[in-house]
């Protein structure tokens, strides 16, 4: 008996060893991992969440992503959450693969976990969970095993306002408004226009407007969206994440696009 | 055997690129007993900006400062490491690593990593245990030599041919009776980093946003004038040795 | 005593001849030896209580908590050697990230002391290992409401209203029995808690002591956390208090 697991299933070399009789270290396969071959790496996203928005305003932080999760061009999953608490200060909200993400959901959780039965009087704040998550994401990208997904990570702590950005690479940069996958293109420069410069003024109000709006673009424009979306507001009362809302849309200019509506001519 | 010709499409692979390009221009000038390190702050991919301000050049110690250029994610990891490795030096040795010694290491630290290397070029500034002012240049995965100055980066095509005109005066020649100098003052230095990278950022669309401008000065040396250049910052923290200063401003935002 | 000098005492693995595992039995000293722990499970929640012997006047108050905490909803206090009670924790801690990862789900406090039941017994199966001289009381808030269980050095392990472990077991016993528990909030048992440990301290004149308490219930969201600092400044005066005039 070969008590190797890992040279098991492994059809027996008649020309080297008949009868199976040889010593098991001088087997020829000896030490070679018979399943090496079936460990595969993630080489593209599956189910996949688009847009992630935060800007940050005058009491901390706003963050916003809507419910879809698809399925390549397939609405597949239309209540699935994209923005999690991590702790009592921090939010962070992803694009990119859905099971990534709630992978990392339960390492942030488990994380959170251990942190609080330390019971040190120290808490965990978003400047630690971005980095946390810089680590993470770089270690897998440096396996060629990436976690597939953009992440931002939102917070308040001790008076500080944090908003960071991190993506599968391991990238990480920072700005008082961020913006994943799409609407990077489409969000961002809406939001650097409503919101640089105005950091410290604007208020809650005034914020969710601004999201409300970019997300309602977002939604116009992004066929892999939703108009149905989460707020997370992050202050020095907390974390709060908002129920999910439905975004005001009008199609009724669509009926005089040409390949749209009814046809005329 | 023969070879059949396929006719149909083959299977197509792909591959995780693990790497990305995050723009941006890095630049360092050695003086006769000063050094000055600077590079912009903007870090993109593709044609997105994704923040107007990501440092790209790190104080290492009281003498040496580091600028990296080329994927952000692999020059901060490698930042990160070099600065842990610089302070386990210090505990080992109460003292901070000298600058020749800090780019062995870094060269060490690249080639370490020949077959998977990190995806940046390192520009290292500051005194030498001379006191005389020193740049290392590095390729990514660790050849690296002392020069008098050097510009990498999205813009180093433009920028390192006008420092070679300007501070080796190639394609210039002295009046007659006269040698070019070897080494340039301090002010001319700040003139040339700051033209370079202002006429980089009209040119180049991944650079602008930011300049940081690190001088470090020799034990003893006067300021040279520094102390005129609107921006500065001093960031010494000793009283005897060499002084740092960071000059930050802004470039254009287009 | 009987066990010394007959070679039955010398190993975990080893019967005496009426059927007795003395190494065992020696946990159970050790636990005997420590400051008094209580537990208690009321109404809407549960408070733990220890009795901390301060054995030095060169002690950081705070230092060497025998409260510790297992998960958000869990929490643990353990009479006899200190150190055990950290390995025991650490394993605790261990079997709940491991219920969540499986389960996705917090751990039921029942699931949790049953893997460290089966934990703490396999320390009194070998020569080669020595059994935890601790006793360790478990305190929950779970899906089914509050819970409170006791492990013993051999393993075993009991579900409870109210429990004590260590030297002033029997007096604190006492104590709980005469509470109404089932009809107690958690905020009037911290009160009870504080008088308990109060009271079977002085009945054993011992050295100085920390009281340290901990709970769980809907003025702590559910999670196992110190009892803060004001409240617990209140139980213990008002501990003094029946103290003095209990004395009259």
């Amino acid at each position: 008996m070969d008590h190797f697991p890992l040279s098991w299933g492994r059809p027996r070399n008649d020309a080297v060893d008949a009868y199976g009789t040889f010593p098991i270290q001088q087997r020829p396969n000896h030490g070679q991992d018979t399943f090496s071959s079936g460990i595969q790496h993630t080489q593209q996203p599956i189910v996949t969440g688009t847009s992630v928005l935060a800007i940050k305003f005058k009491d901390g932080i706003m963050m916003a992503a809507d419910n879809l999760a698809s399925y390549g061009s397939l609405a597949r999953f239309r209540d699935i959450k994209r923005l999690h608490a991590v702790g009592e200060h921090t939010v962070i909200g992803a694009g990119g693969d859905m099971g990534d993400f709630q992978y990392i959901q339960s390492i942030m959780d488990e994380l959170m976990i251990d942190e609080f039965a330390a019971q040190d009087g120290h808490a965990l704040g978003p400047a630690e969970v971005h980095n946390y998550l810089s680590e993470l994401m770089y270690a897998r990208r440096s396996k060629m095993d990436p976690l597939w997904n953009a992440i931002l990570v939102g917070g308040f702590k001790d008076g500080q306002r944090f908003l960071a950005f991190v993506d599968l690479l391991g990238t990480t940069y920072s700005a008082s408004t961020l913006a994943t996958g799409y609407g990077a293109h489409i969000a961002q420069p809406l939001l650097r226009r409503a919101v640089e410069g105005r950091e410290d003024t604007l208020d809650a109000a005034e914020a969710e407007k601004i999201i409300e709006q970019s997300m309602q673009v977002l939604f116009y424009r992004d066929a892999r969206s939703l108009d149905k979306y989460q707020i997370a507001t992050i202050t020095a009362e907390g974390v709060k994440i908002s129920e999910s809302r439905k975004l005001e849309t009008s199609w009724s200019f669509a009926e005089g696009i040409r390949g749209y509506g009814a046809q005329t001519q | 055997m023969q070879h059949v010709a396929v006719p149909h499409a083959q299977p197509q692979q792909r591959q995780f690129n693990p790497y990305s390009e995050n723009g941006g221009t890095i630049l360092a000038i050695a003086g006769a007993n000063f050094s000055v390190i600077a590079g912009d702050t903007r870090q993109s991919e593709g044609y997105s900006i994704q923040t107007r301000y990501a440092p790209k050049v790190f104080r290492l110690t009281d003498k040496a400062v580091l600028a990296t250029n080329g994927f952000a994610a692999d020059g901060n990891m490698f930042v990160k490491k070099v600065r842990q490795r610089l302070e386990w030096y210090r505990h080992a040795h109460a003292k901070d690593m000298p600058l020749r010694a800090i780019a062995r290491l870094i060269q060490t630290m690249l080639y370490a990593r020949r077959f998977f290397p990190y995806y940046v070029y390192n520009i290292l500034g500051g005194i030498e245990e001379d006191g005389s002012g020193a740049v290392y240049s590095f390729d990514p995965v660790g050849s690296y030599e002392r020069e008098a100055c050097r510009a990498a980066g999205a813009a180093s095509s433009l920028v390192q041919p006008f420092l070679d005109n300007q501070i080796y005066f190639k394609n210039q020649t002295p009046a007659p009776g006269t040698t070019h100098p070897a080494h340039l003052p301090l002010s001319h230095v700040l003139s040339l980093v700051i033209d370079s990278f202002t006429s980089a950022t009209e040119r180049h669309i991944e650079v602008g946003d930011g300049l940081e401008i690190y001088v470090v000065l020799a034990k003893g040396s006067a300021l040279q004038g520094l102390d005129a250049i609107q921006g500065l910052s001093e960031l010494t923290t000793t009283d005897d040795g060499e002084r740092m200063f960071v000059i930050r401003r802004n470039l254009k935002r287009d | 005593m009987t066990s010394i000098g007959t070679g039955y005492d010398l190993s975990a693995s080893t019967y005496s001849p009426d059927g007795r595992i003395f190494q065992v039995e020696y946990a159970n000293k050790a636990v005997e030896n420590s400051g008094t722990a209580i537990g208690l499970k009321v109404k809407d929640g549960v408070v733990l209580a220890v009795e901390k012997l301060v054995h030095s006047k060169l002690l950081v108050p705070g230092a060497n908590r025998r409260i510790q905490t297992v998960d958000r909803h869990i929490g643990m206090a353990t009479a006899g050697l200190p150190a055990d009670g950290r390995t025991v924790a650490n394993r605790a801690r261990d079997e709940a990230a491991n219920f969540r990862d499986v389960y996705r789900s917090p751990p039921t406090l029942k699931s949790i002391t049953d893997r460290l039941g089966h934990f703490v017994q396999m320390y009194t199966l070998y020569s080669s290992v020595r059994p935890f001289g601790i006793s360790t009381i478990l305190g929950a808030v779970d899906k089914d409401g509050p819970a409170l269980y006791v492990i013993e050095p051999s393993g075993v392990f009991y579900g409870y209203h109210g429990a004590a472990v260590g030297k002033g077991r029997q007096l604190a016993k006492t104590e709980l029995e005469k509470l109404k528990l089932a009809e107690l909030t958690a905020r009037e048992a911290v009160i009870e808690a504080a008088r308990i440990i109060y009271l079977v301290h002085e009945d054993a004149k011992e050295k100085e002591f920390e009281l340290e308490m901990s709970w769980i219930g809907p003025e702590t969201n559910g999670l196992h956390v110190p009892v803060p600092d004001d409240l617990l400044k209140e139980a213990e005066a008002k501990a003094r208090e029946a103290l003095e005039s209990g004395f009259e």
